[in-house]
């Protein structure tokens, strides 16, 4: 196939090029377009984008060097991504992964000969309550077995198109176990806009007809709303669900008053944090009330364009986002003319291509605009200057979720909720060892251990709240709670039984580190690194007390010198170990020895690859 | 004249003037106080991107080069654990590349051997990663050697904001990060490269190097053979600053 996709390249993806502006900003989207219609970026294709966009080879390949899901290859009829999240390792994807190699034919992370098939790991694709998870062709298939495994075997052998593959190998479920006061019921789309236009009228206004409320000749009624629904933000005291905690109204005034000609509305559903899967719960059963906090956001701090930022990870759901967005359209609840009001908002899908790092709000916007996802400087911050240098809201799927709820119910009902410095309530992504994985919907203030309760998790040793970059707790903490005033958490909660190694876990949370670096800064780059060579140093029984005080000392550097939150919270995974896990380490440690850092011998290699040597004398 | 105190913060308990606008290693420099820095050139925009430049604010770390000075601040610089985070960070530059000072023709005039000796570095202290990077020795007068580069990205920065080629740009991620050069060949013989690009004049390592040019200062006169680093770094930026604003 690679020769027959070499030939087709110009006329199709002339093809995709037409269905995009000639923007530079459309760079990644169109990337993504390709790698989907080819499995790969081809040099050919490289030059038609260059000359379309205007834009440089060099910048086309520097973003297909750095999203993970590109490729300056082909990588096969049918690409395989198992994701290797330590959920997913707990539930035997490294087996699974040797067993479809073998089956197939193909040595990992290279293409098999007649260019079928390839095998590949990846960072955590978001089914970790239903793992070991895979994609395919850009599809998830999720409770990977030998016997799921075996079926998918069958299909690439006989060259099934993966859209002719049976559904229930793609079935993706909710798993939503709990559910609180703000995702109990269905909720009805425009109901939350509805509510915040009509808070401008007043209490005769409000009783008669919507339609005269938000009549454009009464535009009275539209300031005052979306000056009432901001009130109403700052009365439920929410704050953003990303991790950092955040006020919403606090950026959303700020984006408001500074002056601008434009301004947008950016939903982060980049969702990388391993072990994190709300988002995707989110946008396939909640996705009106997602865009429906959105158009609130763009109602009230004046932005008319909305963008929702979502991981490749998610593309099985793109048919969806899209029915729904034209749903909306043609209820009126987005478009030139929101409910009749003359106003307008709409929103856009931009799709990451595989980088954790675009979770962070800056690099996300360098994403938006179509370049590597390397954040910004620190200042200006993008409420003030974001997408193209405008000022821009960026918040969390759940924290718009979480406004529609505030529009429709008020503020003061939804700080009924929760605890006094974290109002409302929260979901969580509870994985691992435990009966009954899935999505949980808490006031904040719940504690692990009801947490652990509920999902038949009470024997854990250990959970890791909010994920790799969050916080490990022992038994002894299960009483704490998750709010901003204890336990800060973007949701993930990954619960680890008592037969489990938690060093495999460090190992694990390690590497992904290093792997999602965006290698911008100096401490991050090359700390990620030497943190994960210590480890596996200690792994191979290698490490001495030294190398041990040797992470601490990264790990303080890439705290305190990391230019982002990633590399500033990549070793926080490694110093709770250290300090709350020492014995899964120190079983491993060298005893009454040293074994110096660099493997004479190894670095023989080379000379003897070239000599084509291997006797007794070539060796040390 | 006494400093307006409106204008005015403390660097290592120094009251440092400013300048509305003005950056607190610009600030800092001005007042001939040094901040060790590699990807920063102060005749361009500031990237934050090496970290040495780190300083403490009010009790939390920012890069000085993109963090503004703001009143009454107190700023701390030369202590013992930035000095010790600083000599880290070049450590690890060193360890992550191929660099070789005693045979690289930039030596004496290269800002991250005069940082290493401006922050007594002894070793690399990590083992060397040893990384294979391609060599580009195509163009006529310009040689590109990846082994040396430290991702400061000036010339990515200067060739797009200055030169206005867009010649040089980074692929790859993380630890995998280097230069690509923009041609069909990813050469930099195919590319709108040449000898004049301000681009290729600015970096601070052996990097990129112009041909037949490495010993035209013999080794023993260069810059930093003469004056440390922070000197040196300090009478250009307050020479610079003299001809701006007076």
């Amino acid at each position: 196939m690679s020769q027959a996709v070499t030939t087709q390249t110009q006329e199709s993806v002339q093809q995709i090029l037409q269905k995009h502006p000639r923007d530079a900003g459309e760079l990644l989207q169109i990337l993504v377009a390709v790698q989907h219609a080819y499995h790969w970026v081809s040099e050919e294709a490289v030059g038609l984008i260059a000359e379309h966009l205007r834009v440089t080879r060099a910048h086309i390949r520097g973003l297909v060097g750095f999203y993970s899901f590109l490729s300056d290859s082909f990588l096969g009829d049918y690409v395989i991504y198992l994701s290797d999240n330590i959920t997913d390792r707990m539930l035997g994807n490294k087996e699974i992964g040797k067993y479809l190699c073998s089956r197939l034919g193909v040595k990992l992370g290279r293409v098999r000969s007649d260019g079928r098939v390839s095998v590949h790991f990846t960072s955590c694709t978001g089914m970790c309550d239903q793992g070991p998870a895979a994609l395919v062709n850009g599809r998830p298939v999720t409770r990977l077995s030998r016997e799921r495994a075996d079926r998918m075997v069958d299909l690439i052998m006989a060259r099934t198109p993966v859209s002719d593959w049976p559904p229930e190998l793609f079935l993706v479920e909710d798993n939503f176990r709990r559910s609180d006061v703000l995702f109990r019921r269905a909720f009805e789309p425009g109901a939350a806009l509805k509510s915040a236009l009509l808070r401008g009228g007043d209490e005769t206004l409000k009783a008669i007809q919507f339609e005269e409320a938000v009549d454009p000749a009464s535009g009275i009624a539209w300031k005052r709303g979306a000056d009432e629904t901001l009130k109403e933000l700052y009365r439920s005291d929410l704050r953003g669900r990303g991790g950092a905690g955040f006020k919403a109204a606090l950026k959303w005034e700020a984006c408001r008053d500074t002056p601008a000609p434009e301004r947008y509305v950016v939903c982060n559903a980049d969702e990388g944090e391993p072990g994190t899967f709300k988002d995707r719960v989110m946008l396939s059963s909640f996705a009106d009330m997602v865009f429906e906090g959105m158009t609130l956001c763009g109602y009230v701090v004046g932005a008319s364009q909305g963008i929702l930022y979502i991981r490749q990870e998610y593309w099985y759901l793109k048919t969806h986002l899209e029915a729904v967005l034209a749903r909306r359209r043609e209820a009126g609840l987005l478009g030139r003319n929101l409910l009749g009001s003359g106003h307008a908002f709409d929103i856009a899908i931009h799709w990451g291509a595989g980088a954790y790092i675009c979770g962070m709000e800056s690099a996300m916007i360098e994403s938006i605009e179509g370049r590597r996802g390397k954040p910004r400087k620190r200042w200006p911050l993008p409420v003030v200057a974001g997408v193209e240098k405008r000022p821009t809201v960026v918040n969390n799927v759940e924290t718009f979720a979480a406004v529609a709820m505030v529009a429709l119910k008020g503020g003061a009902w939804f700080a009924g909720h929760g605890t006094m410095h974290s109002t409302g309530t929260k979901l969580f992504c509870v994985s691992g060892d435990c009966e009954r994985p899935g999505i949980y919907e808490y006031p904040f203030g719940v504690s692990a251990r009801e947490i652990l309760r509920d999902c038949g998790g009470l024997d854990a040793q250990a959970v890791q709240v909010s994920g790799p970059s969050g916080t490990t707790i022992t038994q002894q903490e299960f009483d704490r709670t998750l709010a901003y005033e204890d336990l800060t958490t973007v949701g993930t909660f990954m619960i680890f039984g008592p037969q489990r190694d938690m060093f495999e876990v460090v190992q694990n949370f390690t590497h992904f580190f290093q792997h999602e670096s965006c290698g911008l800064c100096t401490p991050c780059r090359v700390g990620t690194s030497l943190l994960a060579n210590l480890v596996d140093r200690v792994a191979a029984g290698k490490g001495s007390p030294l190398d041990l005080e040797e992470v601490q000392r990264i790990s303080h550097l890439m705290k305190t010198t990391a230019h982002c939150g990633l590399g500033q919270s990549a070793p926080n995974h490694l110093v709770d170990s250290l300090a709350k896990f020492r014995g899964d380490w120190d079983k491993r440690m060298m005893v009454g020895g040293f074994e110096p850092a660099f493997d004479l011998d190894a670095s023989l290699e080379e000379a003897r690859q070239l000599t084509g040597r291997d006797d007794d004398a070539a060796h040390l | 004249m006494s400093p307006d105190s409106n204008r005015t913060f403390f660097l290592d308990g120094q009251e440092i003037p400013f300048r509305e606008g003005q950056s607190v290693f610009d600030a800092a420099m001005s007042a001939g106080v040094f901040i060790p820095h590699l990807c920063h050139n102060p005749d361009y925009e500031p990237h934050s991107s090496c970290r040495l430049c780190t300083v403490i604010v009010n009790g939390r770390p920012f890069a000085s080069c993109t963090q503004p000075a703001v009143a009454g601040q107190m700023v701390q610089s030369d202590t013992a654990e930035l000095r010790a985070m600083r000599r880290t960070l070049t450590q690890m530059l060193f360890v992550e590349g191929n660099h070789y000072c005693p045979s690289c023709e930039k030596s004496g005039s290269c800002k991250l051997q005069a940082t290493a000796y401006h922050l007594g570095l002894q070793d690399n202290h990590y083992p060397q990663f040893f990384p294979r990077r391609e060599l580009d020795a195509s163009h006529a007068d310009i040689i590109l050697d990846r082994d040396r580069c430290i991702l400061c990205g000036l010339c990515v920065r200067i060739s797009r904001d200055v030169d206005r080629k867009n010649v040089f740009a980074m692929t790859g991620r993380g630890i995998h990060t280097v230069i690509v050069v923009d041609s069909a060949s990813g050469l930099l013989k195919d590319s709108r490269v040449t000898v004049e690009d301000e681009a290729v004049q600015h970096c601070p390592v052996g990097a990129i190097l112009i041909k037949g040019k490495a010993f035209e200062v013999p080794i023993g006169e260069r810059v930093y053979d003469k004056e440390p680093i922070a000197a040196a770094s300090v009478r250009r930026f307050q020479a610079r600053e003299a001809l701006t604003h007076g």
